[in-house]
């Protein structure tokens, strides 16, 4: 049998929330081993929207992407990279009367978690963002949010952590954990064996069945939301946009790169599949998109989308992430189920895991995630 | 039981074949092709207020061609037949149509994919210069609308297509400054026991470049081309011949084409399985000798599943129609699918003395300059990509897509995927099979987002 490589941590998966969390435990000095199935960023963190977005969020997680968006506006000094984060603010537009009223209170909501929102009348949306449709009767603001380049942002906490001294293993599938004595055992499909004293399980929408070892079983479901991308067009839309509706068909976003494609997402979620590590777009899907995006920027009509892709995320049922420690094995740590958006809070979360492995605590309130919350159902 | 619903995409000769054949038993496919009219790429019918005779768009495949467009012709009443119609998505047993400002969901029982094949291109230095037409584009510009990409053309690359279209230019009237090709002679003596499995072809391609030597075209055989240079436009063409000394050929248009590559997107979402073809270096999608996919109710046929030709495309669009009616419990003679297995095995062999004696010229990848573009759509150089291996360490073309965007663009990566692949292969020193493909994506060409259509 080979002798384990051994460390104070290891990480299992290496999506944005294990390479983000490989580099801030490096900060506290702790030695870490990152284990990726594949290679760093290439599921949901690498082909997701983009949206680095506060408002919308369910409240008790806005301290949490405070945080992260703290370290958004750090990249360049923490990577040497900014992964094209834009700042140039969100936008939450609806379409119906009876929506308008929840927009404002979910601003006033907000307001006591340091998150200022703009709130914005049907008149002054289209003097500021003339290429929206008349239908939308009323925006919130959220000036310091944006969106940022999926593909480059993963990689790029993982090449920094790299530069920091963290052992980054790609291709290599953790197969098995088991604890004995004091150490986790994690054997891979390379077999390569690990050990170490804590381990975190960040593997995104695969997490289920390595978590189940240990707590009680999550609710897990994996989804795949439908992105697609234009040709390149001036750019005009600086802020990422996005509406607000219960009709879930309804709720496209969209966002202007620099170079002048418009990235857009949204609406129904399509199939993934997990097993094969692949999630399609229902070609249905890119039709009932383009009825969507055209009512929220009629202008699109003259573009062509040249590509759709999809990912896969994990959904939990009640649509708030697992984070923190096991609830029956000490060491072990949970940082998985995002429900569609842990793009904005990857860096947050490598930030608030790297505190609480290394310290013990955390100053960001994370309670409500806690997978606790299903041994109790 | 009501009629299974066959689909046939691409009305070249692949599809054409294939619809006569089920036609026969008694079907009625439908047939949707881009394209304004039927006939393909090398049938390819002139537009309607033109009127120039078959011999001359044709040549000696004059018979041939007119001999299909009159079959098709005589099929329409009884097939469903739709021009001007793209296929944009295969997804679950339904595909995607696109014909004007609508879409349709084609539920099928049977696909036929015969898509055909587009130009393979080798960037080099200035190759984006306006003058520089690939070999098929120039070639689609004599023959639909009459027209030359220049006065004195130069055609760079390898293949019978590049001696044919230097001949159809000559005879059109154009000064043809010179055809280069990048494989060597010997290469193409090798090859000759294979080409001798057809003789009549190999005849013909002889004769193209007797031809031209007669008429005093300069053809020079294994050239290291180096730039196509020029202010604003094509001025001239800069190569090392294959004795090592420099020479500079004066032109005014390139055109440029180092084979084929086949269109394997819709094969790709449907799922078919791919495979590394190593004479060709390209992943292909994987079918059985009759034009089945690894994906039931998928058969696919023609220049899209390996380039062998027009005549072989003919043969193995029928043969994959057999396919379709055998899987459908109808009868069909084993003699019939015996003998055209045989003349495709054939056709086969002469396309692998094709492969062997003009072979793509992969080393040219890994000596382009740094500052080459190679993706044009997003306008990615040779040293991008290679900076994708080496600073990002892409291990393979998806990777490096996502990193530097190589593939990215309009066209994704059906013109630079193939020499973006070398050049990450050989920046990685690893064979070119390791760094993979790039996986199709639907639309298979870009789909305007006013589009209307409903759910299947
Ligand atoms: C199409 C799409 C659009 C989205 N849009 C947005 C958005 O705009 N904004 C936003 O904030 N969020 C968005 N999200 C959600 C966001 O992408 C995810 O929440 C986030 O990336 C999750 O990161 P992760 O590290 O948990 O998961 P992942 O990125 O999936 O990483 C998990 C990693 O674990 C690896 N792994 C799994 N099992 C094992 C194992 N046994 N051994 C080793 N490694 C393993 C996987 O290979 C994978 O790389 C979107 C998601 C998708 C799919
Ligand atoms: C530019 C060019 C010039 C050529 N010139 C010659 C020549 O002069 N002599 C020679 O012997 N060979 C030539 N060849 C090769 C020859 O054309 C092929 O061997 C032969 O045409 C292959 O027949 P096919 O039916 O497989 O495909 P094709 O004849 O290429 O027919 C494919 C058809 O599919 C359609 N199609 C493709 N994708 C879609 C889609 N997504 N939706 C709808 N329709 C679609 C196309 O419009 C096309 O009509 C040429 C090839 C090319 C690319």
């Amino acid at each position: 049998m080979t002798q384990a490589a051994a460390a104070d941590v290891v990480i299992v998966g290496g999506g944005i929330m294990g390479a983000a969390t490989a580099l801030f435990l490096r900060r506290y000095g702790r030695s870490v081993i990152l284990l990726e199935r594949g290679l760093v960023g290439q599921q949901a963190s690498g082909v997701n929207f983009g949206n680095v977005r506060r408002q919308g969020r369910f409240l008790p997680q806005l301290p949490l992407a405070n945080r992260a968006r703290k370290v958004w506006g750090e990249l360049q000094e923490l990577l040497g990279e900014d992964a094209e984060f834009v700042p140039n603010g969100h936008l939450r537009v609806c379409f119906r009367k009876e929506e308008v009223g929840r927009l404002e209170q979910y601003a006033e909501d907000a307001r006591p978690y340091g998150l200022d929102l703009e709130l914005i009348s049907r008149n002054a949306l289209r003097v500021r963002f003339p290429y929206l449709s008349a239908d939308a009767i009323a925006g919130s603001f959220s000036p310091k949010d944006g969106h940022a380049n999926p593909r480059l942002a993963a990689p790029a906490f993982a090449r920094a952590a790299v530069r920091a001294g963290a052992a980054v293993y790609e291709n290599t599938e953790v197969t098995a954990i088991a604890k004995a004595a004091d150490d986790f055992i994690l054997e891979t499909s390379s077999r390569a064996r690990f050990r170490a004293p804590i381990v975190q399980i960040s593997a995104g929408a695969w997490a289920g069945a390595l978590a189940a070892l240990f707590d009680a079983p999550v609710p897990l479901q994996p989804r795949g939301p439908q992105m697609a991308v234009t040709e390149p067009a001036p750019y005009a839309i600086a802020p990422s946009i996005g509406v607000f509706s219960d009709v879930e068909e309804e709720g496209v976003y969209l966002r202007q790169v620099t170079r002048g494609n418009i990235v857009y997402g949204g609406g129904l979620r399509g199939p993934a599949l997990p097993e094969i590590r692949r999630a399609y777009v229902d070609p249905a899907n890119t039709l009932r998109q383009f009825q969507h995006v055209r009512r929220l920027v009629p202008a699109l009509a003259a573009l062509n989308i040249i590509r759709t892709w999809s990912g896969i995320e994990g959904y939990v049922d009640d649509e708030i992430p697992v984070i923190g420690p096991s609830a029956h094995t000490a060491g072990l740590y949970y940082a998985f189920g995002f429900c569609g958006h842990g793009f904005q809070l990857g860096p947050g979360v490598g930030e608030v895991m790297a505190e609480l492995i290394a310290t013990g605590a955390t100053t960001t309130p994370i309670e409500p995630f806690h997978i606790s919350r299903f041994a109790r159902a | 039981m009501a009629e299974p619903r066959i689909v046939i995409v691409g009305a070249g000769p692949a599809g054409m074949r294939a619809a006569a054949r089920l036609v026969e038993a008694g079907l009625c496919p439908v047939v949707v092709d881009e394209a304004p009219a039927s006939g393909g790429q090398i049938y390819r019918r002139q537009p309607r207020q033109f009127h120039r005779a078959a011999a001359s768009l044709y040549g000696f495949e004059a018979r041939k061609a007119t001999g299909l467009h009159r079959m098709f012709d005589a099929l329409l009443p009884r097939i469903d037949y739709r021009p001007e119609t793209l296929a944009w998505n295969v997804y679950e047993n339904v595909v995607h149509l696109r014909h004007g400002t609508e879409s349709e969901a084609l539920r099928f029982d049977a696909l036929i994919l015969a898509p055909g094949a587009t130009d393979r291109i080798m960037p080099l230095p200035g190759w984006t210069l306006p003058g520089v037409y690939s070999l098929g584009g120039a070639q689609i510009a004599l023959k639909a609308q009459a027209c030359a990409i220049g006065a004195r053309p130069a055609f760079l690359g390898t293949g019978p297509l590049l001696y044919l279209v230097a001949y159809q230019y000559v005879r059109a009237g154009a000064a043809v400054a010179a055809v280069l090709d990048t494989s060597p002679l010997a290469g193409r003596i090798a090859a000759l026991p294979a080409l001798s499995a057809r003789p009549s072809m190999l005849a013909k391609g002889l004769y193209y470049t007797a031809w031209l030597a007669a008429h005093g075209v300069g053809m020079l055989s294994g050239v290291t081309p180096l730039a196509i240079t020029g202010e604003g436009r094509v001025h001239q063409l800069r190569l090392r011949d294959s004795r090592g000394s420099e020479q500079i050929i004066a032109c005014d248009a390139v055109g440029l084409g180092y084979g084929l590559r086949s269109e394997t997107q819709l094969a790709d979402l449907a799922r078919c399985e791919f495979a590394f073809d190593a004479p060709s270096r390209q992943w292909l999608p994987v079918t059985d000798t009759d034009g089945r996919s690894s994906v039931p109710g998928v058969y696919l046929a023609g220049d899209g599943v390996r380039a062998a030709g027009a005549d072989a495309a003919e043969l193995a669009g029928r043969l994959a129609a057999c396919a379709v009616l055998a899987d459908l419990g109808r009868t069909v003679r084993p003699a019939e699918t015996a003998l055209l297995r045989r003349r495709l095995a054939r056709t086969a062999r002469f396309g692998r003395g094709l492969e062997l004696g003009f072979s793509w010229p992969a080393r040219l990848a890994g000596e382009l300059p740094d500052a080459t573009l190679v993706c044009r759509c997003e306008a990615i150089t040779a040293g991008e990509i290679r900076g994708a291996a080496s600073t990002f360490g892409a291990p393979e073309m998806n990777r490096a897509k996502a990193f530097v965007r190589i593939g990215m663009g309009r066209c994704q990566g059906r013109y630079c995927g193939l020499a973006g692949a070398e050049v990450l292969a050989a920046a990685r020193g690893v064979p070119v099979e390791k760094v993979g493909r790039l996986r199709g994506q639907a639309p298979v060409k870009p789909l305007s987002i006013s589009l209307a259509g409903a759910a299947p």
